[in-house]
């Protein structure tokens, strides 16, 4: 069999290269995943709108070939939730940090998912700020250092996932920049699925996170992603001992009944015109 | 044919006046005194096809309106105080990106939650400085209802043409008095829309900063993809740190406002012709103004008034002239002296006085006349 190579030049806008992404930085990978998805869904370009915030994850509409808004620090759900809901027609992407979707952004993140809207959220969690040069974020493991936890942070993180099904959101995924062929996947599925879904990709910033933490070059970030990651299925049988320091990888939430907001707009807004 | 005559609130007028402009989307946060126009907007915009949305706060409601009008809505969005603080992030944003929308602000006692129920207009200057970086802004000062409505029209149609936030400054008088309103009808008035650049999507780029014509803004999801942030860009909206480009950009935001002043200002002018003293005064102040020159005239004292409906960009023209041949200009506002300002730079001619009053009551005739006969007799 004959495997045919993917065409990422069909998606990228050639003249924004080269990225500012740091050498062995994850998100690439996350981009190329990302692109080989919505080419799985045979959206047109033109149908597909992706907004971030601010970061190094969130300089990712800069490089593809679709409508792109590069918002403000946390707020590309903001932009996201005003464009589906005057074209719904169009496929929405909100692209974020962690920083920039759980702190500054966390109260769109709770109330985009409290409405269902019908947007797929993917997280970069690196863990820090990768773009200002790795203070402590919201998802920070608890003991690990940044440039504002010297002496190892003491805050509990945040789990996005948890967030997310708490909040509402009816699609909840987590995966990880190693797994690439995973990753693909579950951009697919969740892009696919109607309502709101929150997609958490670890990726690794060896730049401003691993060299604080034992992890300096790529491949010992890469490894941590392998090492730490368990299905959901595998974490099932497993204790808290054995699970502590890793997480679960996997699709947690697939709920096709709860409505979604911009199509639950539209369907009071038709009754009101019969009237 | 008879004329449509309502009797209506400021700020029903504003949401009267964005329905008639073709306004189809609206998000915002409910505050005091501005709410009445989410609240109107509500149950009409559903009804035209128009979204309306509630958000989690201000901020989103701005991130919400600009996209929205990236997506090619006539997009507006309300609030006071406080709110229109938080505002501030997206209001540069939309500067920067060149992203049209109507923002109101409906003026109360500040700063912090200050006066939520009583007037002020001490937001002028914070409507020009409030966010940070080099701007340009237009905002709009109506004086009663009916201005209300025909200047939120007017407001629109700016927006799109310049491509920019323009503010709608009331305060607590105007947006919550009852007065007359002459309806128009959609064809009685100029209305701009929004409608897709005039060269096919491979030769469109988002922005000009260089032939002085304001490139119009493709909505999205049209066949016109293109990348919009807050990045200093250039003309194909990507960014770029070049010097050149930077100083094309910043350039631009000020040129395309200020070269294009005449088409945007708006002032009104009473008695002034024989003008010993001049009053500038606008928004609800300009009310008590016309009254309080009315007294002074049948005093036998010449005194008359120059109202900017325009406040920014400021009429430093008009004011420049007036100041040649009127020595004594008295600026009356419902702040600590904000306009004054702009006055004293423009009216290098003239000596000029304030009044100032922050107690959140309004300023009265009577004030105003004092302050007119004790300058006139100084
Ligand atoms: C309002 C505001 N506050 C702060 C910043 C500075 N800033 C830029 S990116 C960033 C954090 C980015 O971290 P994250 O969201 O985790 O994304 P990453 O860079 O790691 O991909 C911060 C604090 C900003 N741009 N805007
Ligand atoms: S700083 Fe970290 S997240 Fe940012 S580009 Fe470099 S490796 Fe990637």
């Amino acid at each position: 069999m004959i495997k045919t190579k993917f065409d990422y030049d069909k998606y990228l806008r050639k003249n924004t290269l080269p990225h500012i992404w740091c050498p062995g930085c994850g998100d690439g990978i996350i981009l190329k995943a990302l692109l080989r998805a919505i080419d799985k869904c045979e959206y047109p370009k033109d149908d597909v709108v992706v907004a971030s915030g601010i970061g190094c994850a969130s300089r990712l509409p800069g490089y593809v070939d679709f409508n792109t808004i590069h918002t403000t620090h946390g707020r590309a759900l903001t932009f996201a939730t005003g464009i589906k809901m005057f074209k719904p027609r169009l496929k929405v992407i909100a692209i974020s940090g962690d920083g920039d979707a759980l702190a500054i952004g966390g109260n769109h993140f709770i109330h985009a998912a409290r409405r269902n809207i019908d947007i797929t959220m993917i997280i970069f969690n690196n863990y820090t700020y990768g773009m200002t040069g790795g203070q402590y974020s919201p998802t920070q493991p608890l003991g690990t250092y940044s440039t504002t936890t010297s002496f190892g942070s003491i805050e509990q993180p945040f789990d996005a996932c948890n967030l997310a099904q708490a909040a509402g959101a009816t699609w909840v995924g987590r995966s990880t920049s190693y797994h690439a062929v995973q990753l693909e996947k579950f951009i697919v599925s969740a892009l696919k699925h109607t309502g709101f879904s929150v997609l958490e990709v670890i990726t690794n910033c060896h730049i401003s996170f691993g060299r604080r933490n034992k992890m300096k070059s790529p491949v010992e970030m890469v490894k941590y992603q392998k090492e730490k990651a368990i299905p959901i299925r595998s974490a099932e049988n497993m204790s808290d001992e054995e699970l502590a320091g890793r997480f679960k990888t996997g699709i947690f939430l697939e709920n096709t009944d709860k409505p979604e907001f911009s199509s639950e707009y539209r369907k009071m807004a038709e009754t009101l015109k019969t009237k | 044919m008879a004329k449509n005559i309502k009797l209506m609130q400021g700020n029903e007028a504003i949401a009267e006046g964005a329905i008639i402009a073709g306004c189809n989307f609206f998000a915002g946060y409910p505050i005091t005194p501005s709410s009445e126009i989410a609240e109107l907007l509500s149950s009409k915009l559903p009804k035209t096809g128009g979204v309306f949305l509630q958000m989690e706060d201000e901020i989103s409601a701005l991130g919400a309106v600009l996209g929205a009008a990236l997506g090619g809505a006539k997009a507006i969005t309300a609030s006071s105080g406080p709110g229109i603080s938080l505002k501030q992030e997206h209001i540069g944003y939309a500067s920067m990106s060149e992203i049209p929308c109507v923002i109101v602000n409906v003026m109360r006692g500040g700063p912090s939650t200050g006066l939520p129920t009583l007037p002020a207009q001490s937001d002028i200057m914070q409507a020009k400085w409030g966010t940070h970086g080099d701007h340009a802004i237009i905002a709009i000062v109506p004086s009663s209802v009916n201005e209300s409505l025909y200047e939120t029209i007017r407001a629109f149609n700016l927006s799109i043409k310049y491509r920019t936030p323009v503010l709608i400054l009331t305060d607590e008088i105007i947006g919550h008095m009852r007065e007359k309103v002459v309806v128009p009808d959609k064809s009685d008035v100029d209305i701009i829309d929004v409608k897709l650049p005039d060269v096919p999507p491979e030769e469109y780029n988002p922005y000009n900063y260089t032939s002085g014509a304001v490139t119009p803004l493709a909505p999205m999801g049209e066949g016109y993809r293109y990348h919009v942030t807050g990045l200093i860009h250039g003309e194909t909206g990507f960014p770029s740190q070049k010097t050149e480009t930077i100083k094309n950009a910043q350039n631009w935001l000020i040129d395309k406002i200020y070269k294009n002043i005449e088409d945007i200002e708006k002032f009104d002018e009473f008695q002034t012709e024989d003008a010993d003293i001049l009053v500038v005064a606008y928004g609800s102040t300009s009310r008590s103004t016309r009254q309080a020159v009315m007294m002074a005239r049948t005093a036998g004292i010449k005194a008359g008034m120059f109202r900017p409906i325009t406040i920014w960009p400021f009429p430093e023209k008009q004011i420049s002239n007036l100041s040649k041949r009127i020595k004594k200009i008295l600026v009356p506002e419902m702040n600590m002296g904000q306009i004054i300002l702009e006055i004293q730079r423009n009216a290098c001619e003239s000596q000029v006085y304030g009044l100032n009053v922050v107690t959140g009551e309004p300023i009265t005739p009577d004030q105003i006349y004092a302050k007119i006969k004790e300058i006139a007799e100084s």
